[in-house]
Order: C-alpha cells, then structure tokens, then sequence
C-alpha cells in the first residue's frame, strides 16, 4: 500500500502548521511592507500633487501679479511721461516767459537808462549851456546891463498892449497899494525915478513903488500888482527856452527807441538858440556900443 | 528500490512512526518559515530593500496575481492556503538539487495529504462564500440530474490532485535513479534539470488547479464552466 495514512494525517497537519507559519512569518510581513510602501508612494504621490497644484496655483497667481504689476508699470510710466511731457511744457512756457519777461525787462531798463542818460545828458548840457549863459551874461553885461535892462523893461511899459494895460490899470484900483518892482541887481536912483515914471506914464495917475531885490530873477526886472506882472528877466527866456527842450525831448522820445543820445543836445542848440541868441544880440549890442 | 521515502522509516512505535517523508517535511517547513522570519525581521517599508525582500515580494505578489487573475476577487484572504501549497511543492523540489533528499512530495501519503486540504478547504471557502444552502444547491446545476456526476466529480479530482503530483514526483525520481545506474555521468544532470522543471510546473498546476476549484466554489452568482483537468 502507498499510503500510509499515519504520515496523510501527520502531512495534514504540517502543512497546516507550514500554512500558519507561512501567514505569521512570510505573508502579512510582506503584505503588510508593501501595502506601507504602497501607502507612502501614494501619499506621496498625493502630496506630490497637491504641492504640485499649489505650486501651479502660485505659479497663476505670481503670473497674474507679474500681468498686473505689468499693467501698472505701464500705466504708471506713460502717466509719468505725461506728466514729465506737461510738465517739461510748463517749465518750457516758464522759462519762455521769464525770458521774455526778463528780456521786455532788460530792454524797459535799457530804455529807461537810455532815457535818463538823454535826459541827463540834456539837462546837464542845458545847465551847462544856461550857466555858460549867464555867466557870459553878467560877465558881458557889467555895468551897462542894468541900464539896458531898465531900457528895455521901460519899452515894454510904454509897449503894452491896451488890453494889457487896462487889465493893469483895473487892478490898480487902490492908489494905497504898492507897486512892487523886484530886480536882481540894485538900481541906482535915476534909473529907479526913470522906471516910477514910465510906471505913472502907463497907469495915467501917481503910484507909490517898491523895489525890492531878487537874485533869483536872473538878470531882470519884474512889476507886480495885485497879482499882475508885467517883467523881463533872462529867467523868462531861459523858462521858455527849457520848455521848448523839453518839449523837443518827449517829441523825440515818443517815436524813437534807438535814436541815439548823442545828437540830442546838439539839435536842442539850434531852437532856443536864436531866441536865446537874438537877445543875448539884443542885450549885447548896445552894450558894445557903449 | 523504495517508491516513497514512507518507506525510510527512522523510528516508530505501534501506530506512531517518524518516516523520512515527515522528517523532509520537518526540514523543510524549518527552512522556509526561519528564512522568511528572518528576511521579514528587517522590512522596509521605504523605496529601498534588500534583495531578498524584494524576491519574497516578487513572489507574493505573483501568487496574488494568479490567485486574482483566476478569479478570486479577494486574493489576500486565500494566499494562505494556495500560497503554502504552491511554495510547499516548489521547495521540495528545489531541495533535490540536495543529495540525498528525498521529496516529501514523492510520497502518495503527502499528495493525498495535500488533495484531502483542497478536498475540504474548497467546500469551507464555498460555503463561507455563498452560505450552505447555496453551496449544496450548485452541486444540483444545471440540473438535478448532474448531482451525482458532480459528486464524483468532486471525489475525482481530488483523487487526480494526488495521483498527478504522486506520479510526476515520483517518477522522476525514480527516472533519476535507473539513469544513474545506466550513465552515471552527465545525462543525470539534464534529467534532474528536467526533474527540476516538470516540479515547478506540478507545483503551479496543483496550486493553479486548488485556485480554479475554490473560484468555482465561491462564485456566487454566474457558475463559470468546469474548469478544465489537467494532466
């Protein structure tokens, strides 16, 4: 007989031993590593993902930054370089303004110097021309100055005009009133008597005078009464002849901007020069004479 | 000429008997659970392991494999039982590269052993599967007419289990022996070369065939065909 059932039983129950064994030692270990394995390479795996997701989350986000921050840097560079642009304007128009401000400046200064030089330059050669005048005067008229000048002041009396004269004559209406007669220089007692009478010859009746001496009438005479005056002076020439400057400047000065300053003076020469000229001829001729 | 190393009896006494079957058998399930309580001492459960953590699990899991391709769809609560059958009878064959072991397997006294635990192993996993009654019921389909066809079936390749790996371990043994005695040199290696493949292959057809017969067991709704039998 092949079997022997003493060893059938006993393999059974090896081989159900070998089966326990086998399960304790060989299987659930290993079933129990890989499924461990199997787990980490899975959470893993997953945490790979998630990471991998966040990751591509971020890597969105950190684009869409990128895109905005983009935007914005664009939008803040053209508003920048707007702003430059206006503002460069600005500053342009400014300094173009300044500039023409300070050049309109510039050239109003320029002006004005130019002005107060001609006027300066006018003035002083007035001055000078007057003293040079008056000097001459006084030292040409001497003695004889006065006298001429009586001469001529008694003239004009017996030479006004009849509407001058009755004005005179009207606003000497009391007799109580005092002619008075400045002069630069004293008169001497005849040439004051010639005078008081060339003054009743005009009035038509006895008027009590007064001399008084002036230096500021320059080489003249001068009667006032009440108010009106009757005079002769060099003063007066030497007024109308300032006038007649000054009126020749501001004619010049209206229309000209760059007609120079030197030819000024000399072309106020010639206008009050005859006048100026023809009674210095007058005062001097017949002080030659004499 | 012993036919069965049930013949090599070391010690017995009355009914009791330490045969050379039941020593190898000793010997070998020593082997393998010491080897395996020693490999599974240091497992680890990272990317990296020694080689021969990695053989034990190229091994479980290709019996897993099996197990699911056959059928089963719970291949863990079985790998126990098929498993140990399989690497029981693979073993002891690898062992005979050993002079002077004798196969437990080459006694009809193991096979039976092995054929009688499928013999009843498959009507527990059914059972347990499906319930009693509908277990019992299978052996009335397709029709009440096949039951007794069924039964002696069932008697049959149980039978054929044992036979078949009997035979195949035995008679290559036996092969291995006559050759030794007529040319001694070289040819016995080719034999025993050859020995070594067709136990591979009978432990795989018995392990495969237990599969087959547990799936059929435990198939609850749509009975599959009867699966073939090999020889």
């Amino acid at each position: 007989m092949l079997i022997d059932w003493f060893t059938v039983i006993a393999q059974v129950l090896n081989f159900l031993i070998l089966v326990w064994l086998l399960k304790r030692f060989l299987y659930r270990p290993i079933l129990n590593a890989i499924d461990a394995r199997e787990k980490r390479i899975a959470d893993e795996l997953a945490n790979a993902d998630a990471k991998k997701a966040e990751a591509q989350k971020e890597q969105a986000e950190f684009k869409r930054k990128n895109e905005e921050f983009d935007r914005q840097r664009s939008a803040l560079l053209s508003r920048a370089r707007e702003e430059a642009k206006a503002e460069r304007q600005r500053l342009m128009d400014e300094a173009r303004k300044a500039a023409a401000d300070l050049s309109s400046k510039l050239q109003e200064t320029l002006r004005n110097d130019k002005q107060n030089l001609n006027q300066e330059i006018s003035r002083r050669a007035r001055q000078e021309v007057f003293a040079i005048a008056r000097k001459a005067l006084e030292d040409l008229a001497g003695a004889s100055l006065e006298e001429r000048m009586v001469d001529v002041f008694v003239r004009k009396l017996h030479t006004l005009k009849d509407t001058e004269r009755e004005q005179l004559v009207s606003e000497f209406n009391s007799p109580d009133s005092p002619i008075l007669i400045r002069t630069t220089f004293d008169l001497p007692p005849e040439q004051r008597a010639l005078i008081e009478g060339a003054v009743q010859e005009t009035l038509g009746k006895e008027a009590q005078t007064r001399f008084v001496l002036d230096p500021d009438l320059i080489s003249g005479i001068e009667l006032t009464v009440n108010g009106q005056k009757v005079a002769w002076s060099l003063e007066a020439y030497l007024e109308s002849l300032e006038k007649g400057v000054d009126e020749l400047l501001k004619e010049q000065s209206k229309p000209e901007n760059g007609a120079e300053p030197a030819p000024e003076p000399d072309e106020t020469e010639p206008n009050p020069g005859p006048a100026s000229e023809k009674e210095i001829k007058s005062e001097s001729k017949p002080q030659k004479s004499q | 000429m012993r036919l069965s190393p049930d013949e090599l009896v070391f010690w017995q006494y009355g009914f009791l008997k330490l045969n050379a079957t039941i020593v190898f058998t000793w010997v070998l399930m020593v082997v393998l659970a010491v080897s395996s309580k020693i490999i599974t001492r240091k497992l680890s459960t990272g990317l990296e392991s020694s080689r021969w953590q990695n053989l034990l699990e190229i091994i479980v899991t290709g019996i897993l494999d099996q197990i699911e391709d056959v059928g089963l769809s719970e291949p863990r609560k079985y790998i126990g039982f098929l498993g140990t059958l399989f690497l029981f009878i693979a073993m002891a064959t690898l062992f005979t590269l050993v002079p002077g072991y004798e196969p437990p397997t080459g006694s009809l006294s193991t096979t039976a052993a092995l054929a009688l635990c499928v013999f009843v192993a498959v009507p527990i996993f059914g059972i347990e599967e499906q319930g009693l009654r509908d277990y019992l019921k299978s052996y009335t389909k397709p029709t009440l007419i096949m039951l007794p066809f069924n039964i002696i079936s069932e008697l049959s390749r149980t039978l054929a289990l044992a036979i078949r790996l009997f035979g195949n371990m035995m008679s290559g043994s036996m092969i291995l022996g006559i050759l030794l005695i007529i040319t001694p040199l070289i040819f016995p290696i080719i034999m025993t070369a050859l020995g070594l493949l067709t136990g591979m292959v009978q432990a795989y057809i018995f392990s495969i065939l237990a599969t087959v017969y547990i799936a059929a067991a435990t198939r609850t709704h749509k009975p599959g065909p009867e699966p073939e039998h090999k020889n």
